[in-house]
């Protein structure tokens, strides 16, 4: 953590809240029984209703109430016995009724909260964040701007693509997060991934980030201990957990700047830069667009049954904080080490991997260990390297059928990570056959001795410790690829010594 | 069979379906008199006489199959011009929808196909259905048949006019305020306002969607409930439609009896502002309900007389949001000089040459009256009187059967008359909208000239809702008192063209 930030901890306490839409994952869109699936031909996955064609008319997915009133029972949310959709007015060329069909002040699910954990250097610390709300709307379509840098400025025509028009969301936007101090950032991290590993438990959603389907809007404001609540401004359209945790930095740097320096904080909403990690000017509160917000004339309110409710809740599964613990339970760790794979976004996969043959202590040296560090490397999420949990079942039995070094593995990985194709592929393109040949292998032992003939006596001497030398020669000469266990036995062998 | 166009739907089906006569035969003596007339008329947008021939025809085959065995099977109609009708110019009398051709069909549209009734043609209207005397259409006035430099009524001139000037037996409105029913009352027709929810809202290209509701026109109650019983019915593409049986509309038609009957006469609907040739022919009206057996009591709306305050805050703040996609994106015209310009520019010179005037001072006033800071004041208000006005009807409904008013306060007026006044405009649907604020139906059938001018008058009866069916209970006894007095119906009096 930087000094400045330290500063400006030091005189700042900071209050961040966080509005987060995901696509649920459901067959049919909100409003219409049109395909919600992820890409397709533009245009393809529509209809006159999420055309918005004069004289359609929207019916409600079922499906998708039923996931939102879940994903309300799970963050610990009333569920209001009658609410309504309404009409947030606008005009917007990826709009097609130029009206977003939304819920406003009646929304199905309030008041709830989620517990999240982030580690310190005094071990892990939950932060209860409050909900406010769970609502559903209706995605846009998406506009693509031709003949300029892909941004609207300098384009000279637009073009869009209404696929994702009507696509279900659902929005969940917490009360002002209080008390988080230096820790701001990754609670606003933790408490987004955590938002995440629910939805995917429900199964109401993939939470695919790269494909845009989850996507924050971070308020941030500072105030000196003691004083009143200082000025927000609401960062929009924030896509990834890394940025989220960015983008509370950036903006609490930038407003501690500009208080020092006796300004005022102005109201706005701001464009967060992927790249820089920058935040810049968007709205002012005096351009805001005023919405005209009514009560949505073409459906019927929504009046879910306790029994209904209830039903629901019987589907829930292991929540995500439960199911770690008891993860991290059955597999004898740390509270540091299992907050650290949690960090790392290495659960999931480790879990999978598990599933998928690999040993749990396996499963987790991989994740958090080598592949860990290559995220790290091209900044990147773990989940978005280019292996997956059925590549490490498949190195993993190789390496317990001897077929597979330590070391080679790490060059398959390399190769995945690369895209040189299917583990099985990367072997045999690069080579990794373990030498297990027992002539080959003594020829090479017995160099390795001539070589340091002082090495036989001590292990023979008993210092049979010597013998990782010889071992260290002999892999060196085969160019790792023996299998190490196996070149100490026949050491040992030859030299006439039992342990 | 002689005359076809003058015939009853309810006739003309029956012949159809003995085969006396064919579907072609009668669609094709519909299409000569629009030919002959409609210069004058002007009740159609849209006419396409080869696509309506091949579709009789084929309806000829099915009914000769013994494949459509409906109530209306070969029989004509004309459709209102914002019923998405797939692949037929739908222009909802707007310019900014010119050339547009719906990709789908309204739900009613289906339903008249399976029923084997055969589109005419699209039925002019004004703009968006925001109008009384259809001279808010873009595409020009309609002309009412009984006096051709009259207006017709309106938002659904068109549909009543094409109804009375015998071009078409049967035709479809939709009634936001009284869109169906002031119309039918000027013309001398019969309209109806069906419960909201009780006709699919579907492919309707939508006003104001917590008021709109789609009726039958015709000449007389018979023919309105038979086409209200072809498009009656749930309908799972609108959520706001009713999922309960549709009643037996024809049934009661045939009953027409008010014997024993309480009818409800609301006091706040008669007096100032009406016509007195209309409160004579309205009286009259009574005293005939009278001596068919019903008693007639009065009852008071005290909030009635906030109805048109309340709705002309809902339609504004309604249709600002339904006209919102209108913005040359999708759909219709597209007006862009080629220079560039930004889609704001784009969609705002497309909306300023599409839509006309009256469109756009509603959606000025919906913009207002939604706007942040007013809501309460207006839109929220407006749904407070709505509720008393619906309060209003319970009330009296718990003392009556049905309630009675003149349709109109006045009878047709002359083209050009009040369109520079709006609020004389609105004042014509002042009987009318309480029915579309609280959702129950009403029915406009004709009940004589007014001795003043010698123009038709209406009488409308208000039931519950889902109480459709006294509707033409009440109203085939009064029409069949009446036409008993006139020696046939009224539309008989009208001049013929």
């Amino acid at each position: 953590m930087t000094t400045e930030y330290n500063a400006v901890i030091a005189e700042f306490d900071p209050i961040i809240g966080l509005e987060t839409h995901i696509e649920l994952g459901t067959n049919s869109k909100m409003f219409c029984s049109c395909s919600a699936q992820f890409g397709g031909e533009p245009n393809t996955f529509v209809c006159p209703v999420c055309l918005g064609m004069p004289g359609s008319m929207p019916v409600v997915n079922r499906v998708a109430v039923e996931s939102t009133i879940r994903m309300g029972l799970a963050l610990n949310c009333s569920i209001v016995p009658w609410c309504r959709f309404a009409r947030k007015n606008y005009f917007y060329p990826d709009m097609p009724k130029n009206y977003q069909i939304s819920q406003y002040d009646e929304p199905l699910c309030i008041n709830g909260y989620l517990d999240v954990t982030v580690a310190t250097e005094e071990g892990p610390q939950i932060f209860r964040v409050e909900i406010e709300r769970v609502h559903m709307e209706e995605d846009t379509g998406k506009l693509l701007h031709a003949g300029g840098a892909g941004r609207i400025h300098g384009a000279t025509h637009s073009l869009v693509d209404y696929n994702r028009a009507g696509i279900p969301l659902i929005e969940v936007v917490t009360k002002p997060i209080l008390g988080t101090g230096v820790l701001a950032p990754e609670v606003a991290k933790a408490y987004v991934a955590e938002l995440r590993d629910l939805m995917r438990a429900l199964g109401v959603s993939d939470v695919r980030m790269e494909e845009g389907s989850l996507r924050c809007d971070v308020n941030v404001s500072l105030s000196r201990p003691g004083e009143e609540w200082g000025t927000r401004t609401e960062t929009k359209n924030v896509n990834s957990l890394r940025s989220v945790e960015r983008a509370v930095r950036t903006e609490m740097l930038r407003q501690a700047d500009r208080l020092r320096s006796g300004e005022r904080i102005i109201q706005e909403t701001r464009h967060f830069n992927e790249e820089t990690g920058d935040t810049t000017s968007g709205r002012s509160k005096e351009q805001a667009e005023d919405y005209r917000y009514f009560p949505e004339p073409d459906l019927v309110p929504i009046a879910p049954s306790e029994a209904w409710i209830e039903q629901l809740r019987g589907t829930l599964p292991e929540i995500p904080s439960v199911r770690r613990a008891r993860l991290q339970l059955d597999w004898g760790i740390t509270d540091f080490d299992m907050q650290s794979l949690v960090n790392a976004g290495a659960l999931e996969l480790i879990v999978a991997s598990i599933d998928a043959g690999v040993q749990p202590a396996a499963a987790r040296k991989w994740w958090t260990g080598e592949l860990t560090r290559v995220a790290n490397e091209r900044n990147c999420e773990l989940e978005e390297l280019s292996v997956t949990a059925n590549d490490i079942a498949e190195i993993e039995k190789l390496i317990s059928a001897g077929e597979l070094t330590d070391k080679m593995a790490r060059s398959v990985f390399e190769g995945l990570l690369d895209g040189e194709g299917s583990v099985s592929h990367i072997v045999s393109k690069r080579g990794l056959v373990v030498v297990n040949d027992d002539a080959s292998l003594i020829a090479a032992i017995n160099v390795a001795l001539a070589d340091a003939p002082d090495v036989a006596e001590k292990i023979q001497g008993g210092k049979i410790a010597a013998a990782g030398s010889i071992v260290g020669a002999v892999m060196k000469a085969t160019q790792g690829q023996a299998d190490a266990a196996k070149v100490r036995t026949l050491l040992l062998e030859q030299l006439g010594v039992t342990e | 069979m002689n005359d076809l166009i003058r015939q009853s739907a309810a006739t003309l089906a029956t012949a159809i379906a003995r085969k006396e006569v064919s579907s072609e035969e009668v669609t094709h003596a519909h299409l000569d008199r629009i030919s002959e007339v409609d210069e004058r008329v002007h009740a159609f947008l849209f006419v396409d006489p080869d696509a309506s021939i091949a579709r009789a025809r084929e309806v000829d085959q099915q009914i000769a199959k013994g494949e459509l065995s409906s109530p209306l099977a070969g029989v004509p109609i004309a459709l209102k011009d914002l019923l998405a009708t797939k692949g037929v110019p739908t222009t909802c009398g707007s310019r900014i929808l010119e050339g547009w051709r719906p990709p789908y069909n309204a739900t009613i549209v289906d339903k008249l196909h399976a029923a084997g009734v055969v589109s005419l043609g699209k039925t002019n209207m004004d703009e968006f259905a925001m109008g009384s005397s259809t001279e808010h259409s873009g595409y020009g006035p309609t002309h009412n048949p009984w006096d051709l430099e009259r207006i017709p009524g309106g938002s659904g001139g068109g549909s009543a006019a094409a109804v009375a000037s015998f071009e078409s037996p049967l035709a479809i409105g939709t009634d936001t305020g009284g869109s169906i029913r002031q119309p039918a009352a000027v013309t001398g027709t019969v309209g109806v306002k069906p419960t909201y929810g009780g006709v699919s809202r579907y492919g309707i290209v939508a006003l104001a969607s917590s008021l709109d509701q789609a009726g039958p026109c015709a000449r007389d109650v018979m023919d309105t409930a038979l086409l209200h019983s072809v498009i009656a019915g749930h309908d799972p593409r609108d959520s706001t439609s009713i999922n309960a049986p549709v009643p037996d509309f024809v049934a009661a038609a045939l009953k027409a009896d008010v014997r024993g009957m309480k009818i409800g006469v609301i006091k706040e609907l008669q007096g100032e502002g009406f016509q007195s040739g209309v409160l004579e022919r309205f009286n009259q009206s009574l005293e005939i309900l009278t001596e068919l057996g019903a008693e007639i009591v009065e009852v008071s709306c005290p909030h009635f007389q906030y109805a048109l305050g309340a709705y002309y805050l809902i339609l504004p703040s309604e249709a600002s949001s339904n006209l919102a996609r209108f913005d040359g994106m999708r759909f219709g015209i597209r007006v862009d000089d080629g220079k560039n310009r930004s889609v704001e520019q784009v969609m705002g010179a497309t909306r300023e040459k599409g839509f006309g005037a009256e469109v756009k001072r509603r959606i000025m006033l919906g913009t207002y009256a939604l706007s942040s800071g007013y809501y309460d004041a207006y839109y929220g208000q407006a749904q407070r009187i709505r509720t008393l006005i619906t309060r209003d009807f319970e009330a009296a409904f718990s003392k009556v059967d049905v309630l009675v008013s003149p349709t109109s306060p006045i009878t047709a007026f002359k083209i050009g008359e009040k369109l520079d006044d709006p609020l004389a405009m609105y004042l014509n649907d002042i009987a009318t909208i309480p029915v579309n604020l609280a959702g129950n139906c009403a029915m406009s059938l004709p009940i004589g000239l007014a001795s003043e001018d010698g123009l038709p008058v209406g009488l409308q009866i208000i039931a519950p809702a889902m109480a459709d069916s006294l509707l033409y209970q009440v109203g085939s006894a009064l029409e069949s008192a009446l036409v008993d007095r006139w020696g046939g119906l009224l539309i008989s009096e009208a001049p013929s063209l």
